[in-house]
């Protein structure tokens, strides 16, 4: 039997989660303990949204690109 | 914290981030390793990719770290002059290779250009293509290789030398376990890295501007002349910035230099013949234009942004001088300035993989170009194909330590790097003519082909050694003596292809061409193509073809 390919969608999804994650709880403990180096419009928070935007794309990619338990 | 005279210092996190990104990276390649067991595998990725995966991985190819710098500092420096490098400079020429040359290389089912070469004009024309094609992928991959390393160090103080071996040595592995499966997987990852990395630029930047209108306005307010505009400032080789006329853009970047790059270098190509059918094959291409369209946003516009809110860096020699910063740096400067903790290092992950997928090209192109074009034609005995998937894992080891040596060469003698674009005018510019007359021409002869690649080629380098050696010649070969290196490089190639051509007509007007029952498959009025009349007008790729050049239009409208 051929082996299946897990799909590089699935790779991809897994890597933006983890960076989210990592992304977002950074942008939280900017919001905590501000960073010493200072950004343009750090009022924005970008590091917040644009973690949760990373984590919504990697889950969706996850789940879209799971791969198949069984092929025969 | 900060070492002294670096840009930017990474926080725990974005340490982190980078490192995972390493880690992802050679995953996929120990992973793919087990679906890598023909030499179809390894050279054409099983020649099962989906025109999505495809595309992606033929516009990333292209987007190397240094193209991620490069255009933006070219953006500082000649402002939106600098889009016409990624727009009439690529839009039309993708298109062309989808619908016109894409059917002639996947029929003929060929593994590489030089390949093409051989099956059109024979072994002649095929070994002097694979040679030059060698000789200047591993050149460029050594030289963008310091490159990045060179970022590295200003950017974040990292030693030239870790960064050189730990990067190469990286792609080395994933490339040698999965050959082009791994390449263009990791190609993928790397393009949706490079976006997500890079795309917060030019958003928080456009905020801090106040809107596109507003930018203009401040870009105006600190520069004399026309840095916004596309069109309107090049009717004159003295009214833009960049010191080129709109022939030089229209017809030696759009219709050779482009036309050159995007249809028969093999670093790109290769990705698009391993598509799984020949739909796919013509619709990665057009999916890869669509794309490619929009990277001026993550690119152009940060160094236009750089115009607005970062006045007063200078050239590279002044800066030096003056312990300034040079535009070189702007997009770094831009990471510094909008990217906070986790973010920033998400940044430094799109340019280290940046540069991955351009070296990752370089090498699985120069291993296949070197195992079937170069290796193969040598051994007249029969050989079994594990026995290529042994070559081409070792000449993918192989051409990553002859890069580090190219790149050590570099560091010895800095000057190699301003000689980058021109290697393209030398080999590029006129395998175009003889590529194109191969498939359009059916009295194109073997011998026609040969001379007119080696007249383009010779004579591209000696256009270059003559205006070295004399410099009064930029009135001649850019026909304005206020030509910049670009605009010669743009001329040089217009003339290296025409000659090309010219040689081609003349030789083959007077020797035998081959029979018609040879040029099956390989020469448009001796083949009959797949028809397409079945398919729904959405699944054709000329209707799509259409929609991406529609779009190119009103873009190049919009910012005439």
């Amino acid at each position: 039997m051929e082996k299946k390919m897990i799909s590089i969608w699935y790779f991809i999804g897994l890597l933006l989660t983890v960076y989210g994650v990592l992304i977002f709880g950074a942008g939280i403990y900017d919001l905590i303990v501000p960073f010493k180096h200072h950004v343009v419009l750090r009022e924005l928070h970008a590091g917040v949204w644009w973690g949760v935007l990373l984590v919504v794309i990697g889950v969706v990619y996850i789940v879209k690109f799971k791969p198949k338990k069984t092929e025969k | 914290m900060q070492n002294p005279g670096t840009l930017v210092s990474l926080s725990g996190v974005d340490t982190a981030i980078v490192a995972i990104y390493f880690l992802v990276v050679l995953t996929i390649g120990f992973y793919l390793k087990r679906f890598t067991k023909t030499g179809n595998d390894f050279f054409m990725a099983g020649r099962k990719m989906t025109a999505w995966i495809a595309g992606l991985s033929f516009v990333a190819a292209n987007l190397g770290a240094l193209e991620l710098m490069g255009w933006a500092a070219s953006a500082y420096q000649y402002g939106i002059l600098a889009t016409h490098w990624y727009w009439i400079g690529a839009i039309p020429a993708m298109l062309f290779l989808a619908i016109i040359m894409m059917p002639f290389y996947y029929i003929s089912k060929t593994h590489s250009v030089p390949g093409y070469l051989q099956l059109r004009f024979g072994n002649s024309s095929r070994s002097l293509s694979a040679v030059c094609f060698g000789f200047m992928t591993i050149l460029m991959s050594g030289i963008n290789m310091y490159a990045m390393a060179l970022v590295m160090k200003v950017v974040l103080g990292w030693d030239i030398h870790f960064s050189i071996w730990v990067s190469s040595i990286t792609v080395g592995v994933y490339v040698a376990l999965g050959g082009l499966f791994s390449a263009i997987f990791n190609e993928v990852l790397q393009f949706v890295l490079i976006w997500l990395g890079a795309l917060l630029i030019p958003i928080i930047g456009l905020i801090e501007a106040g809107g596109w209108g507003k930018m203009v306005a401040k870009i105006h307010q600190n520069f004399q002349g026309d840095f916004t505009h596309l069109w309107r400032s090049i009717g004159s080789f003295s009214d833009n910035p960049m010191g080129i006329h709109w022939t030089g853009i229209v017809f030696g970047l759009g219709a050779i230099i482009s036309m050159g790059y995007w249809t028969t270098d093999f670093l790109v190509v290769q990705r698009v013949l391993a598509a799984k059918d020949l739909r796919s094959a013509k619709l990665a291409p057009i999916i890869g234009a669509g794309f490619k369209m929009f990277v001026p946003f993550i690119v152009i516009l940060p160094g236009l942004l750089g115009l607005a809110v970062l006045p007063g860096l200078v050239g590279e020699a002044q800066a030096v001088a003056t312990g300034g910063h040079s535009f070189n740096e702007i997009l770094p400067l831009m990471m510094a300035r909008y990217l906070g903790p986790g973010l920033l290092g998400l940044g430094i992950t799109a340019l280290i993989a940046g540069f991955m997928s351009g070296m990752a090209g370089n090498v699985s192109a120069f291993a296949t170009v070197w195992t079937y074009d170069i290796y193969k034609p040598l051994r007249k005995k029969q050989l079994s194909d594990g026995h290529f998937v042994k070559v081409g894992r070792w000449t993918t080891i192989l051409g990553v330590l002859v890069s580090i040596g190219t790149a050590y060469l570099v560091m010895q003698f800095a000057s190699i790097m301003d000689y980058v674009q021109a290697l393209f005018s030398f080999f590029i510019a006129p395998l175009f003519a003889t590529v194109l007359l191969g498939m359009l021409w059916k009295r194109a002869t073997s011998a026609g082909g040969f001379w007119g690649l080696l007249a383009g080629t010779v004579s591209s380098i000696g256009m270059w050694a003559w205006v070295k050696v004399d410099p009064g010649a930029l009135r001649i070969i850019a026909l304005s003596p206020n030509a910049k290196a670009m605009a010669e490089n743009m001329y040089r190639a217009l003339w290296s292809c025409l000659i090309c051509a010219a040689v081609t007509i003349i030789v083959s007007l007077f020797t035998n061409p081959k029979p018609e029952s040879e040029l099956n498959g390989l020469v448009r009025s001796c083949t009959v193509l797949p028809s397409e009349k079945h398919l729904k007008l959405t699944q054709k790729p000329i209707f799509w073809a259409g929609v991406v050049f529609a779009v190119f239009i009103v873009l190049n409208i919009i910012f005439w």
